[in-house]
């Protein structure tokens, strides 16, 4: 154990060092901002994990708490002119209140599993046409956050967003990594390996539940609001459709749910493999029917993921030395 | 009043709908317990299959209907055997992610192949109307009404008095038991799960000439397909045939009252509610 971990730091410095001199190697435009998406993917995966890979709740409607997030940054920076410093903080907010809600609605009446999964889905399309009718989202027009050079959160360089996400990430590795290493997330943990027995233990499940989807909305929260500071629009599609919930989830399991770097590896390799098919063909569809041959082969042969097999490999290595 | 009643029929009508493409998720889940995510996926690709039947091979749509039938039980025998069953470890979050991942391969493949181009099928009778009292039918729907509850009927007996029927009840109730009998579970699961596909190809054939067909049809099938079963109680054709029924005028009398855009709301409301308050339906003891 303690020459594992020895090993470790090198790795995470290096890791690290990575991620900041990236945008000074790959300096074109479009890399960076292909960096910056692979960061804040991965940041989203992350805020999936807490509630999905450590805690097993297993969501197919994170967007509603991205969703929310997303338009209560547009609003309060378009209708109330707040700071969009202090307008993402409240989407963090924002995001956060969504997770508290829809996990003491769906935990307060026991959904488990696969039911837990569905009717998360259905308060994300409930969102959807909500936002879609009301006038304070502008219906379907969406809402568009004028372009200011020089306005707080608007940045003229690509790697400027680019180290934002990576801060982000950041944040979102320490949670993970909080997780792992205290008690809330041990019990986190102990409700997803076996409900019955934590509750035999003690752990009053519906609060701790409760506490962590409220965790991982605020973190799609915020993401929703950094998504529209970075291009400037909203609208209930892109607030709250399937396809973002099912991204958050995929980075996730193909890099290992439930553990710390999970989700940084499999953004990576969603995004990287993204590109290879991008340049394979131009004709829409083809990367997406990847990505779903990927979730199956993961779940049917890897179903810890990319990070499980960094482990196997270890301990390969370990029998032949 | 008449734009209520208006309404309400044209409500059953489109709950015909929701009911064809619940049957097959309800005898899926009620079988095998799992929830099968591709099936609004696997509905677009029949769908598919009956428009290029029509177009290609001039095939009406309602011809169709036996060839698609079989087509699609076969497929989805096929895909039992080779992907979900094989892959799940009989875990309900696994088969959830695999048919999540079915239905992204899906409906991206048709995608590249069919491009996003909405398409329909034109058949002689696609616009007819019939006029009931003071309201106007249109025909196309009225067969997919009448083929809904002749589907559920023939669903019905089939589990009841055949021999596959009932060793496929069995299986529900009691696997080892079953399996002790000498019934072949993982056999009958395939088929049960053939069979929930070949309701989705009888779907497609009767949705076609008044519906239409694009890769991401599916989708906005999902939810209310999932919401039908709910309500009726997992795993009762009965109760996806009230179900289905009682969305549509749901659906379609808050249209009628909100509008077309807040109308949607209806379902994944309905679901939630159900979810939430009455997770066994509101039918409970069909079954």
């Amino acid at each position: 154990m303690a020459s594992a971990t020895r090993l470790k730091l090198p790795l995470l410095l290096a890791l690290l060092a990575a991620v900041l001199l990236y945008p000074w190697i790959f300096t074109s435009n479009y890399a960076v901002n292909w960096g910056m998406l692979v960061l804040f993917t991965a940041f989203l995966g992350q805020s999936w994990n807490v509630s999905g890979g450590f805690a097993g709740q297993m969501s197919f409607g994170h967007a509603a708490f991205f969703g929310t997030g997303a338009y209560a940054y547009s609003i309060l920076v378009v209708s109330y002119g707040i700071n969009p410093w202090l307008a993402w903080l409240l989407a963090m907010v924002a995001g956060g209140a969504m997770g508290a809600m829809i996990g003491f609605l769906s935990f307060r009446f026991g959904l488990k599993g696969s039911y837990f999964a569905l009717i998360t889905l259905a308060f994300a399309e409930f969102l959807r046409v909500m936002a879609d009718s009301v006038s304070f989202t502008q219906g379907g027009l969406g809402i568009l956050i004028p372009l200011q050079s020089g306005a707080p959160m608007q940045f003229e360089h690509a790697w400027e967003s680019y180290y934002l996400a990576a801060a982000m990430c950041l944040v979102a590795v320490l949670i993970a990594a909080g997780l792992k290493y205290t008690r809330f997330g041990a019990r986190l943990v102990a409700i997803r390996d076996n409900e019955s027995a934590a509750m035999a233990l003690g752990i009053d499940i519906f609060r701790q539940k409760v506490l962590c989807l409220t965790l991982s909305g605020a973190m799609a929260g915020a993401g929703g609001g950094f998504y529209v500071s970075k291009y400037l629009y909203v609208d209930p599609h892109i607030a709250y459709n399937l396809g973002r919930s099912v991204e958050m989830l995929l980075v996730t399991m193909v890099g290992g749910a439930g553990t710390v770097f999970g989700p940084l590896w499999g953004a990576a390799a969603i995004g990287a493999l993204g590109e290879l098919t991008r340049s394979l063909s131009q004709s829409p569809g083809l990367s997406l029917v990847v990505y779903g041959v990927i979730l199956i082969a993961i779940v049917a042969f890897l179903p810890g993921g990319l990070t499980s097999m960094l482990g196997l490999l270890r301990k390969r290595c370990r029998h032949h030395a | 009043m008449d734009f209520i009643l208006t309404a309400i029929v044209n409500g059953l009508l489109s709950g015909a709908v929701y009911v064809l493409v619940a049957i097959g998720l309800t005898l899926i889940y009620g079988v095998l317990h799992i929830i099968n995510f591709a099936h609004g996926s696997l509905l677009m690709l029949a769908m598919y299959a009956s428009f290029f039947l029509w177009r290609d091979l001039h095939v009406d749509p309602y011809l169709a209907l036996p060839v698609v039938t079989v087509g699609a039980f076969l497929a989805g025998y096929v895909l039992y055997r080779a992907v979900i069953g094989r892959f799940s470890a009989g875990k309900d979050e696994n088969i959830l992610l695999i048919t999540l991942g079915l239905s992204i391969i899906a409906e991206n493949a048709a995608l590249f192949f069919f491009a996003s181009d909405t398409r329909t099928v034109a058949t002689a009778y696609s616009d007819a109307m019939l006029e009931v009292g003071p309201v106007l039918l249109s025909f196309p729907k009225v067969v997919s009404f009448f083929g809904a509850l002749v589907l559920c009927m023939i669903l019905g007996l089939f589990m009841r008095y055949s021999d596959t029927g009932r060793a496929i009840r069995a299986v529900a109730k009691e696997r080892l038991g079953a399996r002790l009998s000498g019934i072949d579970v993982d056999f009958m699961y395939a088929v049960s799960y053939g069979i929930g596909i070949a309701c989705l190809g009888a779907a497609a054939c009767l949705l076609m000439p008044s519906f239409y067909v694009s890769p991401s049809v599916g989708n906005s099938f999902v939810l209310v397909a999932f919401t039908t079963v709910v309500l009726g109680g997992m795993g009762s054709f009965a109760g996806a045939l009230a179900g289905g029924m009682l969305i549509g005028v749901a659906e379609s009398v808050s249209s009628a009252f909100f509008g077309e855009q807040l109308g949607q709301i209806a379902i994944p409301m309905l679901f939630i509610l159900v979810l939430l308050f009455r997770p066994t339906g509101i039918f409970r003891g069909t079954q």
